[in-house]
């Protein structure tokens, strides 16, 4: 899911009508004091990064001057929230807070629900997670039938909502479901929702992932990639979806999940799998045996010999890789020769370069016969550090995580003795 | 007998003339499937390996009689319209076996589908398999290929992954097992059949004797499917393995639906509580099939 950042989360809020405070992006403190003089009130700035727990970090902080306002920026920026770099800040007004509630979407996709949840609280502020369940009102949404003004009326009433702020309320917990809806989101919440002494409702915080496969229809968005990654994408994670987003012949999916500073900890292989059950079962297969995966691929969906070359090498160019590991657990429909000339034309370039590197390589299916002949004949010259496997060991999860891991400590041996 | 499809089911192809459903069509009629009708609008009147192509379904359906099920080869962004028009045919089972689809769609999709009855595999499901009577969707690929994979026989298969869903029958098969009807159940986070509503049908049929799960990390199919074994509604040999107990919290690999969120949908979760229900639960795959043997002898 690709997820917002507040500030671009709230102008989709003032799209849908949703209040916000009245505020400005920054990207230096020059930038914070000049927003902070348009703004002419006493303001809030507040860290813009993918992460909880800003306010705990430091990432928030109150100034009543624009120079106050210039010095909270200069310490946010560069800040370090849970590893994520502090680029920009919010400079928005402050709010005379009376009480602060939370109202919030997601997907449920339990079987009895299997659709959207709305969610609304009077103990706003905090982690939802942490509310308990009888300060919560939820929703199971009909989407046939939509969320209507009684519905979120309703809500509000069962959590004792005042009569006097009911209505804009209520009305802002109804724009936020079709804001939901119409930006095609995973996830959706405001917290807190403030309610001001003069009677106000104001979104004051904005968390918004949207839909990656409904990207397409949102140009707006401006997303360069339509896939969700733990992290900020890597130069590996963006040549990967390079690849994807100009051949659709088949699937190559790429995703670092060690950085070289951990990979030099030692005991990683360059992981290749092929389909997502068969991909799963190789890493629990590896970590069974005490080995981690650098990286998680998966070329399915019949890709071309050319697409599995290119996630070949991509796999094979990431440091202090002791191994590389096909993991093809399966009895695949796609045509497998496309896979064994794409793996032979990848490995016949960089086995060379690294003498004594190991490959354990499992490809069963379609043209398995053919497949294997590929295989064998192009990398015959590395026979001693190359193994090949077939169908027989389709399932047989244990033997090849055992097989992986005896070539990778043989490889540290020779390398140790070099 | 088997589940949802198999020889007599008359079956509409919806996006015949485009490249994949008219490769899968042939496929399909190869193996024994009932194709009685394609659907693309603007296409009627043509024809694809002989099977008359109609503008819409219910078209399809004045001229062609009952329609029993519909397979969908329309891309992600278009499917949720392709959906609807079934189900406001009269069309009962749907399998769509696409993948990359808005989830407000599938939302939109799977809950118009239950309002009226009808049974919605995935969707981004590859399709489904009756050994020896019908195939839709992706499953097998090939006539020689699929009968290569798939014998006839006594076992249920249902599978979260698709290529597992080609892979575990294969192991049966091995082992001398055949197979009731094999299922992919659909990579969608959202889904219409959930694993529970197959076990209950796979309960009902009398050529299953057993049924073999290739579960994964994410969701709550596996715990529904405990709690169906556990309240009587599955009460045959139920095998299950669970893959990706490795992964890490919050990491999405390339099924959308294997997520593992803030603790729930862990491989343990799954395993306890099948375990608990009274399912068998394999630590490995190759398990699958002498743990049925040893339950369907017994």
């Amino acid at each position: 899911m690709a997820k917002f950042l507040e500030y671009q989360g709230k102008e989709y809020f003032k799209k849908a009508g949703i209040p916000v405070p009245e505020g400005e992006v920054a990207g230096s403190p020059d930038e914070a004091v000049a927003a902070a003089k348009r703004i002419g009130k006493p303001v809030v700035v507040k860290a813009q990064v993918l992460a909880g727990g800003r306010g705990k970090a430091g990432g928030v902080k109150l100034a009543s001057t624009p120079e106050e306002a210039g010095k909270a920026a200069s310490e946010i920026l560069g800040m370090k929230i849970k590893g994520l770099t502090v680029k920009q800040v919010l400079v928005e007004e402050q709010l005379p807070i009376k009480q602060e509630f939370y109202a919030g979407l997601i997907i449920n996709s339990a079987q009895e629900v299997r659709g959207p949840v709305l969610m609304f609280s009077p103990e706003g502020g905090m982690d939802i997670e942490s509310v308990p369940a009888d300060k919560i009102a939820t929703l199971n949404v009909d989407v046939i039938k939509g969320v209507m003004l009684h519905d979120t009326l309703d809500m509000c009433v069962s959590m004792g909502v005042d009569g006097a702020v009911l209505r804009p309320m209520a009305t802002v917990i109804l724009k936020l479901y079709n804001a939901f809806r119409k930006n095609d989101c995973r996830a959706l919440e405001i917290n807190p929702l403030v309610l001001t002494e003069d009677g106000n409702v104001y979104a004051a915080d904005c968390r918004m992932e949207v839909d990656d496969q409904a990207v397409f229809r949102h140009p707006e968005f401006g997303i360069k990639i339509g896939r969700e990654f733990l992290k900020e994408p890597t130069e590996l994670d963006l040549m990967g979806w390079s690849y994807e987003a100009s051949d659709f012949r088949g699937t190559s999916y790429i995703a670092e999940m060690a950085s070289p500073e951990e990979t030099a900890a030692g005991g990683y292989v360059g992981y290749h799998g092929i389909g997502g059950g068969a991909a799963m079962l190789g890493m629990d297969a590896l970590n069974k045996v005490g080995l981690k995966v650098a990286d998680y691929a998966d070329t399915s969906g019949n890709p071309t010999a050319s697409k599995v070359y290119r996630t070949v090498k991509l796999i094979m160019s990431q440091p202090n890789i002791e191994g590389y590991f096909l993991a093809g657990f399966m009895m695949a429909n796609q045509e497998q020769w496309h896979h064994a000339h794409g793996l032979v034309k990848a490995l016949r370039e960089e086995l060379p370069k690294r003498p004594g590197f190991p490959v354990v390589l499992l490809l069963c299916g379609n043209k398995e016969k053919e497949s294997q002949e590929i295989l064998k004949k192009g990398l015959a010259e590395f026979k001693d550090r190359v193994e090949i496997y077939d169908r027989e060991h389709v399932y047989d999860a244990k033997f090849i995580g055992g097989r992986v891991k005896a070539l990778v400590e043989k490889y540290r041996k020779t390398k140790a003795a070099a | 007998m088997a589940i949802l499809l198999d020889e007599n089911t008359t079956v509409v192809v919806q996006g015949m003339t485009g490249r994949e459903g008219s490769l899968r069509t042939k496929y399909m009629l190869d193996y024994g499937t009932r194709v009685v009708a394609g659907v693309t609008p603007g296409k009627g009147g043509t024809q694809v390996h002989g099977v008359p192509v109609y503008h819409t379904v219910k078209e399809a359906i004045r001229a062609q009689g009952r329609i029993d099920a519909s397979v969908t080869f329309i891309p992600g962004p278009a499917l949720k319209g392709a959906v609807y028009e079934a189900i406001d045919a009269g069309v009962k089972f749907i399998c769509s076996p696409v993948e990359r689809i808005p989830v407000h769609d599938v939302i939109d999709m799977v809950s118009y589908a239950r309002k009226n009855d009808v049974r919605l595999l995935g969707p981004g499901s590859l399709g489904m398999i009756t050994p020896g009577k019908a195939v839709i969707g992706w499953l097998g690929g090939s006539v020689d290929w699929a009968s290569m994979l798939f014998d006839p026989g006594s076992i249920g298969v249902i599978s979260r992954s698709g290529g597992q869903s080609g892979t575990v029958p294969w192991a049966l098969k091995v082992a001398g097992l055949g197979i009731s009807t094999a299922l992919h159940i659909g990579t969608e986070p959202v889904l219409g059949l959930t694993m529970a509503d197959v076990l209950k049908e796979f309960e009902q049929d009398e050529q299953t004797k057993a049924v073999a799960v290739f579960g994964e990390i994410g969701g709550t199919l596996e715990e529904e499917a405990a709690e169906a074994v556990a309240n009587g509604q599955f009460t045959k040999p139920l095998v299950v393995f669970i893959a990706g107990a490795w992964a890490p919290e919050g990491m999405r690999f390339s099924h959308a639906s294997s997520i593992v969120e803030k603790g729930r949908g862990t491989a343990q979760g799954k395993m306890k509580a099948l375990t608990e229900a009274g399912a068998y639960v394999v630590d490995s795959p190759e398990e699958i099939a002498p743990k049925i043997k040893e339950l369907i002898s017994a």
